[in-house]
């Protein structure tokens, strides 16, 4: 099992349609039992639980300030928490981010957090700098297949990051994470201040990625596209869980629009016209 | 001043400047990287010459034992941190680096016949014992404070200064020494004469600056460490760790500055204390390029040099005053041209 | 539990041991202690500095040496300058030429330094610190490399101080002094209006303090701290040389400061002593050790600076403070001191902030687009939208921290686009900020009060000497009353940075009402307030209604917002996207689509 996740194909590799709706669950890839960050004497997150099946988008959505980045952060062991993070079957009580970079797993944050005045190439090289660091020097590889994923990047491959516009950014931003085949993607609100139709080419590629067996923990504020797109669900409410479910299901919840607007019930728009 | 004094005077700025160029060059990277602003710089030019002059007399350099120290307590404190974590498998690899390397480099330099060895094989024993100790330095000193303020920083860097000369003291006695230059020759190059030491000075910085250009520009290291200075969060990201990226930083560092002590040994004496004017005028450079741009930091130390070269002719009492308060216009000029941005730290 | 001494006992105790120590202690232990004033004055002039206004500078000593050499140049010179000749042989007159001279210096130095951002301030006082030293050494009227001699003692009513045991007095005195003065600064509205720098320019400028002036005063009274301390160790020496003002004395009064505590006045003490004391003895003792001489113990001083950075950043003086258990003087409040004349508010329905066509670009990003709003007095008008939508960039174009590209923004009908926060905050715009900017271990009556910081205008002087008593009084009951008001009394003198932060935007709420405003600007207020939190927020913000302030909030928590907001304001894309009241803009299709996405 372990190894022929991501290694053989170039990203990940195809899983066909049978598979994914087989009656056995996947193998769990992430799993967060208990987690807790405080900043000084707040809460900022509280007793998280949930879990990313392998192959699985799973999504967590929520309104501004619910926690979602703190969530990611410290999964990430960019921020310190309290709890467990079991990861690719193996513990982490005190997550880093160079050791879960090494371990395959993957952070896009929603500042995109680019080289700005670095080429994008350079951009997608720095992506797989911890696997060139142990010794996989096959970068020139997996960016062919990021360039097949984004032919956008590769006709922009010697402009700098910095002068990319932001849906280019934002692909760039997630190319350089598949640089380090990743076996779990996070990323951080895609859709964030991008138009209308970059945001559906965004959500295309994400759905692109599961089919070539990246496990996804996509975090969204725009919950329509992430619900449409997830197999599976979490709310996240000033720093808990308040709901979860199949994304179709919740998809369908009144309670989610509540969540967002503070409608108390009084709109009764589906999510899922 | 006729026009034969002011060829010489250039002469002597732009070899002078080519040294603070290359200094002023480190201490932008160090600070763009690790935000710490990098006052021992001078330290290691005066360590590199005099730990030069001690082979080439013979002896045992003193600063190896300053190493094999620091070198002791970095495998302590890795250690600690490998058993902390649960990561036996590190330890080998520890103590290999931190303590097996002085310990061979001791055992060399006491087997090999250091006073008759050639000039670069000297040369180079000087570097391997003077060099290491920047990414040590970093380890035992920046590492634990990482995070903290740059005025913290900054402090501790000065702290570090004072430790670093009493040391040399200790180690180099107050005398001050020159080593034989590399070459005796000297060409005539239409109405002057230019000596081999100024060619060396001169060629081996230009080679030094391409070298770390190809460095930043080629190498995937030099890429992480320039994404470093831009965005460090990001870089985080790619699973380059800022201790990595600050020990990468401070070899180069401690090189820059050990090479630079090496080529000027044989222009100028160096006391245990002559690297802190020598840094400092590579600061007023860095400063002229705003802590941020290499290609004007490096103007910036060519103009440091000539204009302590010409002051040395006309007001010789005052060079140093003259040098130190061209920061001042630079600041001003600094003051007008940038818009203060608040520092949330 | 140990007995706990008063404040009052343990100082008498300090000055009675200061008192006899000239007359029971030999010479070789006196000169000690006079040296360890001469530091402690400098030092203390860092402590203000580096400790608590979060500046730094290793060139004290050229100050130093500034007021050691106008002295000795003025009363021993033979052959002044016409024009300065009223100035010469007295030592007094000495001092106040001394204390002018480096004020003007130190004043044009920190106008080259003090606008840069924070380091290079100390690397221009390094450079400054070697020039001048350099000329101490150069300059032929003062003696180059052997200095001046002949230097007469100080003499007090015709009393000459030509003994240590004299001077040992008059040294004491003025470090007693400067500690007096400068505690008495630091406890006032100035003295806050300092300590604030710490917490950030944006938040000091947005309470309406000068900033710029603040760094000025600290960085000049520095300076003088360190021309006293010259001037008394050239009458107590009797001659000068430029040794004792290089740069590496620049950095051991530096060292003094951070040693004995940057952020304690009596910290500067402290370091001075344990640096002095420490010097003598490795002095003796290193050089026979290492069986050379020199000036080892700097080896020793370095280490010890990058242990303390690196374990314990507040320096000795907690530690030994810890050793005498002394009780802290609690805080009275007067209620009897006359409450603060309030400006008149407009009247209800008034439109007091307008913002028209406001358009900000940063590079080729449109983080605003042509927004308009307004708000009335007696209205509360929400600022909502998704994350990134530009609603803090809009912030900032009101309150003044940013300028717009073009577009208009009137507050009580004057244009204020451009003017900066400080001038807006004066005219009646207060806010709060998103991410809390408090000082955390100041008070919340203290946090509060630089809130009042407008309402004030007694100086540094009347601080120093306590003849702001009055104001003062009047400035803390103001903040009192806010503090009351929003319902954290029971937290007055608590450390603003133990409360919860619910508890502490609701202080920065406080800290807004205090400056008297009549538009409040609030960022995000309700995030992380407990429900019932929430409740009492909103109340209070109902109340300020009703008395007729106008009110601008961004907010996430729609709950909240929804449920006490008069009108909304919608943007996604740094553009309006719709306005109305809080029901027509919930069933707004475009703000539907904003908030949970677009639909396929």
């Amino acid at each position: 099992m372990n190894g022929m996740s991501v290694e053989m194909n170039v990203i990940g590799q195809t899983i066909d349609e049978a598979g994914k709706s087989a009656p056995n669950p996947p193998r769990t890839v992430l799993e967060v039992r208990d987690l807790c960050v405080a900043y000084g004497k707040v809460e900022a997150l509280s007793n998280a639980n949930l879990r990313v099946g392998e192959g699985q988008i799973v999504t967590v959505i929520g309104p501004n300030g619910a926690g979602k980045t703190t969530m990611l952060s410290a999964i990430m062991g960019l921020l310190e928490s309290r709890g467990q993070v079991i990861f690719d079957g193996e513990a982490e009580y005190v997550p880093r981010v160079e050791r879960m970079v090494a371990r395959g797993m993957n952070l896009v944050p929603e500042k995109r957090e680019l080289f700005a005045e670095m080429s994008v190439e350079d951009n997608l090289l720095l992506g797989a700098f911890q696997r060139y660091r142990s010794g996989k020097r096959d970068h020139g590889e997996t960016m062919k297949e990021v360039y097949h994923l984004f032919p956008r990047l590769e006709e922009r491959k010697a402009q700098l990051a910095g002068t990319l516009s932001g849906g280019e950014r934002q692909m760039l931003a997630v190319g350089r994470a598949l640089m380090a085949k990743p076996k779990l993607l996070m990323l951080d609100e895609p859709s964030l201040g991008l138009a209308p139709l970059i945001v559906r080419e965004i959500f295309r590629i994400i759905g692109e990625l599961r089919r070539r067996g990246v496990s996804i923990l996509l975090v969204e504020q725009n919950a329509r596209a992430a619900l449409q797109v997830a197999d599976y669900a979490y709310v996240l409410e000033t720093g808990e869980i308040s709901m979860e479910g199949p994304a179709k299901q919740l998809a369908d919840d009144p309670r989610v629009i509540e969540a967002y607007l503070g409608l108390g019930g009084k709109h009764q728009a589906m999510l899922s016209t | 001043m006729d026009f034969q004094i002011a060829l010489l005077l250039a002469q002597d700025g732009i070899t002078n400047g080519a040294i603070y160029a290359l200094l002023a060059l480190a201490l932008v990277l160090v600070f763009a990287v690790t935000r710490v602003i990098f006052i021992p710089q001078g330290e290691f030019v005066a360590y590199g010459a005099l730990t030069l002059v001690m082979i080439q007399a013979g002896t045992v350099p003193a600063t190896l034992w300053l190493l094999l120290g620091a070198g002791v307590l970095a495998a302590a404190v890795d250690a600690r941190g490998a058993l902390a974590s649960g990561q036996k498998g590190r330890l080998a690899g520890v103590l290999a680096w931190n303590v097996g390397y002085p310990v061979v480099l001791a055992a060399l330099l006491y087997l090999l016949p250091l006073a008759t060895l050639a000039l670069p094989l000297q040369v180079l024993l000087a570097l391997l014992v003077v060099v290491p100790m920047g990414p040590l330095m970093y380890r035992l000193i920046y590492q634990p404070v990482a995070a903290a303020p740059v005025l913290i920083l900054l402090i501790i860097s000065v702290a570090v200064h004072v430790g670093m000369v009493g040391l040399g003291l200790l180690f180099f006695g107050a005398e001050g020494s020159r080593t034989p230059p590399f070459s005796e020759a000297r060409f005539e190059l239409g109405p002057m004469m230019v000596n081999g030491q100024t060619i060396w000075v001169i060629a081996a910085s230009i080679v030094l600056i391409v070298a770390l250009y190809q460095f930043f520009g080629r190498s995937i290291y030099g890429k992480a460490l320039r994404a470093t200075a831009m965005n460090r969060n990001g870089a985080r990201l790619m699973g380059i760790s800022p201790a990595l990226a600050g020990r990468l930083t401070f070899l180069l560092a401690a090189l820059i500055g050990a090479l630079s002590g090496v080529l000027i040994a044989p222009i100028t004496t160096i006391y245990y204390d002559t690297g802190f004017l020598i840094g400092l005028k590579g600061f007023v450079a860095a400063i002229v390029g705003g802590l941020a741009s290499y290609p004007i930091a490096a103007a910036g130390a060519v103009l440091v040099g000539l204009l302590e070269a010409f002051s040395s002719f006309w007001a010789s009492a005052y060079k140093e005053v003259i040098v130190f308060t061209l920061i001042i216009p630079v600041l001003l000029w600094r003051s007008f041209t940038s818009h203060h941005v608040e520092e949330e730290e | 539990m140990k007995p706990v001494l008063s404040v009052r006992s343990v100082l008498g105790l300090f000055l009675a041991l200061l008192l006899v120590a000239p007359l029971v202690m030999p010479p070789f232990y006196v000169t000690l202690l006079n040296y360890i004033g001469l530091y402690a004055l400098v030092a203390l002039g860092l402590v203000l500095l580096t400790g608590v206004g979060g500046l730094t500078s290793f060139g004290q000593a050229a100050f130093v040496g500034l007021g050691a050499y106008t002295t000795a140049v003025l009363t021993t010179a033979t052959d002044l300058p016409a024009w300065l000749a009223w100035a010469g042989g007295s030592p007094w007159l000495a001092l106040g030429v001394g204390l002018v001279f480096t004020a003007t210096v130190a004043f044009v130095l920190g106008s080259l330094t003090l606008r840069l951002s924070g380091h290079y301030l100390p690397l221009g006082t390094i450079a400054w610190g070697i020039s001048l030293y350099f000329l101490f050494g150069t300059l032929e009227t003062l003696g180059g490399h052997t200095g001046l001699t002949g230097i007469p003692p100080i003499a007090i009513f015709g009393f000459e101080l030509t003994d240590g045991s004299q001077i040992f007095y008059l040294i004491w005195a003025f470090l007693l002094l400067a500690v007096f003065t400068t505690q008495n600064l630091l406890d006032s509205r100035e003295g806050r209006a300092i300590r604030a720098l710490k917490g950030g320019m944006v938040m000091a400028e947005a309470m309406g303090v000068d900033t710029a002036r603040s760094r000025m005063v600290i960085f000049v009274i520095a300076a003088l701290h360190a021309c006293a301390s010259g001037w008394l160790y050239a009458h107590l020496q009797r001659f000068v040389n430029p040794t004792p003002f290089g740069l590496h004395i620049g950095i051991e009064y530096l060292f003094m400061a951070v040693v004995g505590g940057a952020g304690q006045v009596w910290g500067a003490l402290l370091g001075a002593g344990v640096i002095t004391i420490a010097k003598q003895w490795l002095q003796d003792l290193l050089p026979r050790i290492f069986g050379q001489s020199g000036n080892f113990e700097v080896i020793f001083f370095g280490l010890m600076m990058i242990v303390i950075l690196q374990r314990a950043r507040e320096g000795l003086w907690p530690l030994f403070a810890r050793l005498v258990p002394v009780k802290a003087t609690k805080r009275t409040l007067d209620a009897a001191a006359a409450p603060l004349p309030r400006k008149p508010l407009p009247a209800r329905g008034d439109v007091i902030l307008e913002a028209k066509e406001v358009t900000r670009k940063f590079g080729g990003l449109v983080a605003n687009n042509a927004m308009s709003l307004t708000v009335k007095a007696g209205e509360i008008l929400a600022l909502i939208g998704p994350n990134g939508a530009g609603k803090s960039t809009m912030f900032n174009q009101i309150s003044g921290v940013d300028t717009p590209t073009s577009g208009e923004v009137l507050f009580l009908g004057r244009p204020v686009a451009g003017r900066g926060s400080r001038a807006i905050a004066r005219m009646g715009m207060s806010r709060t900020f998103q991410h809390v900017k408090l000082l955390p271990t100041m008070s919340v009556l203290e946090n509060v009060a630089i809130g009042a910081h407008m309402r004030g205008d007694k100086g540094v002087f009347p601080a120093a000497w306590r003849m702001d008593r009055a104001e003062e009084a009047r400035l803390l009951n103001e903040a009192a009353r806010q503090i009351e008001r929003v319902g954290l009394a029971e937290h007055m003198f608590d450390a603003a940075g133990s409360l919860a932060l619910g508890q502490q935007r609701i202080l920065e709420i406080a800290r807004a009402l205090a400056a008297d405003p009549c538009l409040l600007l609030l960022d995000e207020p309700a995030a992380g307030l407990r429900f019932k939190e929430k409740q009492a927020l909103a109340e209070l913000l109902r109340k300020l209604r009703g008395e007729g302030m106008g009110i601008l909030l961004v907010e996430h928590d729609m709950d909240f917002v929804m449920g006490l907001v008069d009108r909304v304001v919608v943007m996604e894309f740094g553009q309006k996207i719709a306005e109305g009241l809080p029901e027509e803009v919930q069933q707004n299709p475009a703000v539907l689509e904003a908030y949970l996405g677009g639909v396929e």
